[in-house]
C-alpha cells in the first residue's frame, strides 16, 4: 500500500492578532504549524499503516521553512518527505497550486511507485478554500471523497465515512483515489524523542520547476486566474448592549424584550 | 470576455426538491444579472426535479436549464462534473454560483479545474461591475480575521461558492413563468465513486444547523453535560437549532455534528445565542457572520462579548431558564394578539 499525504505549513491561527494601530494582521513571530486537517489526514494514513504493510510519503509545497512541517510528519509516521519549492511557484492560486502538486505527484511516483491513495486535509486553516484536494483529483483524473472522518480498505477500493450537513454518508471509490479529511473522532498521535531525532536528520529532497516539468504559464501569478484585489480587516462592532439588571432573571426578561423589539427571536410570530 | 453571458446558479436538489443553498443565491444572482444586463439562469442536474425548476422560477430565475436522469438522483462528483462542464461549454456563462454546502464544495472545484477557471471559496459578498461584467467576490480568510476581495478578470466562467445563510431567499412568486430548457448530456455510465448509504444524526434530522435561522450554542461554561438541556430548551422555545463549541464536543457533552467553528460548521443565522462560550477565535470563525449575536457568560472579559450585540454577564443556570420562559410567554402573547 503506497500512500501520499499532502500537507501545508500554516501560521497558527490562535496566535494571530490584529494590530489596533494599523488594523492589519500581525504575522511576525507567529509560530508555524502543520495545518490541522493535514495532521488529521496523516493520522488516518498512519492508522492504515498500523494495520498493514504500507509506506507513507508526505509532500508539501512551500518555502524552505516548510521542511520543519515535513519533519514533524516524519516524526509521527511518515517514511519519506518531499518539498516542492521554487520561487516561480509564488503567488499561485488553487488552480495553479493543484497543477503544481499534480506534476509533483507524478515526479515523486517515478521514485516511490504509484500512490494507491492520496490524502489531503479538508482545507487549510489560513486560506480555508477546500479546493486543492478536489482540483488535485481532477488534474490526476482520480475519483475523490471529500470531508471524510474515517476510512477502511477493501479489495482495490476504499470505503469512507463522509461528514455532511445532516449526518454521515458512506461512500466507496476505486483506487487510486484522492480523499480529503475533516476532524475525525481520534486525535493525532504524538512523536517520541527517538522519532523526533531521526526526523531531524532526515534528508528531504526539494523538487523545483525543472524537476516536476511544470509549464511556466500554468504556475505562479501568471497561471492563476484569480487575483486578490484587496484585503481588509472586517469592521468591528461598536460595542454591544450589556444587559445588567438587578437579578439574572430580570436581565433575561429585559433581553427577551430587546430581541422582541428588534423584531427577532419570536420565530416569525411577530411582524 | 466576449460571448460569455449570464449569471448561473447551481440549484442543489434533494429528492427532486430545491435546497436552500441554491435558492438563496438567486437573490444576489438576480441583482447581479440586473446590474450587468444579463439573464439569471438556474441550472438543475437531478432526477424528477420538475418541482425544483418551479421553485427556481418562483425565486427569480429567468430561465432554467434542467438535466434529468436516473444517474443524477443523488449528487456524485464525476457524473455531475461531466454534466456541468458540458453545459458550460455549450452555453458559455459569465459566472456560476454554487452554495458552499458539502456537495457544493466537492463539486465546484472539480468543475473549475476542468474548465481551467478561477474559483473563489466561501464568499460572503458578491458584486458585479456593470461595464465589464467582472464579479467582485468578497471572502473571509484567516478564520474571518481578514477579508479579501477576489476577481477573476480573464478566465470564464467566473466561479465562486457562497457561504450558506449569507443571502436570504426572496419571497417566492408562484405566478412567475420562465422558460425551462431540457438538456441531455453524455456521461460515463458509472462514476468511480458511489454513495452506499446515509446515516442521519437523529437530532440533526430535525433541523439543519447551517440553514437554521436561529442557533443556540452551549460551551464549557455550562459546567456539566446535563446543563445542555437548558440550551436545548431555549433553542426549542425559539424554534432554533442547537450548536456547541469545540470544548463541549471534546468534553463529550454533545456530538461533533453540532460543533460550530473552524473544525466544525459555519453558520450564519439571524440570531446566534452563545451560552457559556468564551469565544476562541476558532469558534468566532464559524459564527461571526450571524446577523445578531447574543452572549451569556459569567466572565465579563470573555472575548465573545467583543462580538456580541447583546450580552448578559451572569449565571447561565439562572439566565437561561428565565429567558426561555419569557420567550415562551411573549410568543403566546403575540400569538393570541393575532387571533
Amino acid at each position: 500500500m503506497n500512500i501520499l499525504v499532502c500537507v501545508k505549513q500554516v501560521p497558527n491561527s490562535t496566535e494571530i492578532k490584529i494590530d489596533p494601530e494599523t488594523n492589519s494582521l500581525i504575522r511576525d513571530g507567529v509560530p508555524s504549524i502543520v495545518n490541522t486537517f493535514d495532521g488529521f489526514a496523516l493520522e488516518m494514513a498512519a492508522r492504515i499503516k498500523d494495520k498493514r504493510e504500507a509506506k507513507i510519503v508526505v509532500m508539501s509545497m512551500g518555502p524552505e521553512q516548510a521542511k520543519a512541517a515535513l519533519k514533524e510528519c516524519l516524526a509521527v509516521g511518515a517514511d519519506k518527505a518531499y518539498l516542492v519549492s521554487d520561487r516561480a511557484f509564488g503567488g499561485s492560486d488553487t488552480l495553479a497550486t493543484s497543477y503544481i502538486l499534480s506534476k509533483a505527484v507524478r515526479t515523486v511516483e517515478a521514485e516511490e511507485g504509484v500512490f494507491d491513495l492520496i490524502f489531503c486535509g479538508k482545507q487549510a486553516i489560513d486560506g480555508d478554500t477546500a479546493q486543492v484536494g478536489p482540483e488535485l483529483a481532477e488534474h490526476l483524473d482520480y475519483p475523490q471523497i471529500t470531508c471524510i472522518t474515517d476510512i477502511t480498505l477493501e479489495e482495490g477500493k476504499i470505503r469512507a465515512e463522509r461528514q455532511t450537513e445532516n449526518g454521515k454518508e458512506i461512500w466507496e471509490a476505486s483506487m487510486p483515489a484522492v480523499v480529503t479529511v475533516t476532524k475525525p473522532d481520534f486525535e493525532p498521535r504524538c512523536s517520541s524523542v527517538k522519532s523526533k531525532i531521526a526526523a531531524r536528520h532526515a534528508a528531504i529532497p526539494v523538487l523545483t520547476i525543472d524537476e516536476i516539468k511544470a509549464e511556466v504559464e500554468r504556475i505562479g501569478l501568471k497561471g492563476s486566474p484569480t487575483k486578490v484585489k484587496k484585503t481588509f480587516v472586517p469592521p468591528r462592532k461598536n460595542g454591544g448592549v450589556v444587559v445588567q439588571e438587578e437579578t439574572e432573571r430580570e436581565s433575561a426578561i429585559k433581553l427577551a424584550a430587546l430581541l422582541s423589539d428588534a423584531g427577532i427571536a419570536l420565530g416569525g410570530a411577530k411582524k | 470576455m466576449k460571448g460569455c453571458k449570464n449569471i448561473w446558479v447551481w440549484i442543489e436538489t434533494a429528492d427532486g426538491a430545491a435546497k436552500n443553498a441554491g435558492l438563496e443565491l438567486l437573490t444576489p444572482g438576480r441583482r447581479m444579472a440586473d446590474s450587468a444586463g444579463e439573464s439569471l439562469v438556474a441550472v438543475i442536474i437531478g432526477n424528477q426535479a420538475e418541482k425544483a425548476a418551479k421553485s427556481a422560477i418562483a425565486y427569480g430565475a429567468d430561465r432554467v436549464i434542467l438535466v434529468q436522469d436516473d444517474r443524477f438522483a443523488e449528487y456524485n462528483t464525476e457524473p455531475f462534473t461531466d454534466a456541468m462542464c458540458q453545459l458550460i461549454k455549450k452555453y458559455k456563462p459569465n459566472a456560476v454560483l454554487f452554495g458552499a454546502s458539502g456537495a457544493g464544495r466537492d463539486f465546484a472545484p472539480r468543475v473549475a479545474c476542468r474548465v481551467a477557471t478561477g474559483l473563489t471559496a466561501d464568499c460572503t459578498g458578491l458584486d458585479v461591475d456593470a461595464e465589464t461584467g467582472i464579479v467582485r467576490w468578497t471572502r473571509p480568510a484567516f478564520g474571518g480575521n481578514l477579508m479579501a476581495v477576489i476577481e477573476c478578470p480573464d478566465a470564464r466562467p467566473q466561479m465562486g461558492t457562497v457561504r450558506p445563510g449569507v443571502f436570504k431567499k426572496r419571497t417566492p412568486d408562484e405566478n412567475r413563468t420562465a422558460e425551462i430548457i431540457r438538456e441531455t448530456v453524455k456521461t460515463p455510465p458509472e462514476g468511480r465513486s458511489k454513495l452506499i448509504h446515509r446515516i442521519s444524526d437523529a437530532a440533526e434530522n430535525m433541523v439543519n444547523l447551517e440553514e437554521a435561522e436561529i442557533v443556540v450554542s452551549g460551551g464549557r461554561g455550562l459546567g456539566k453535560p446535563e446543563n445542555f438541556a437548558l440550551v436545548r430548551a431555549l433553542a426549542d422555545a425559539l424554534g432554533g437549532a442547537v450548536g456547541s463549541s469545540r470544548a463541549a464536543v471534546d468534553a463529550g457533552w454533545i456530538s461533533h455534528t453540532h460543533q460550530v467553528g473552524q473544525t466544525g460548521k459555519t453558520v450564519g443565522p439571524k440570531l446566534y445565542v452563545a451560552c457559556g462560550i468564551s469565544g476562541a477565535i476558532q469558534h468566532l470563525a464559524g459564527m461571526s457572520g450571524s446577523d445578531t449575536i447574543v452572549a451569556v457568560n459569567k466572565d465579563q472579559d470573555a472575548p465573545i462579548f467583543g462580538l456580541a450585540d447583546y450580552g448578559i454577564v451572569g449565571n447561565l443556570l439562572e439566565v437561561l431558564p428565565a429567558l426561555t420562559e419569557e420567550i415562551k410567554r411573549l410568543k403566546t402573547a403575540s400569538d393570541s394578539e393575532l387571533k
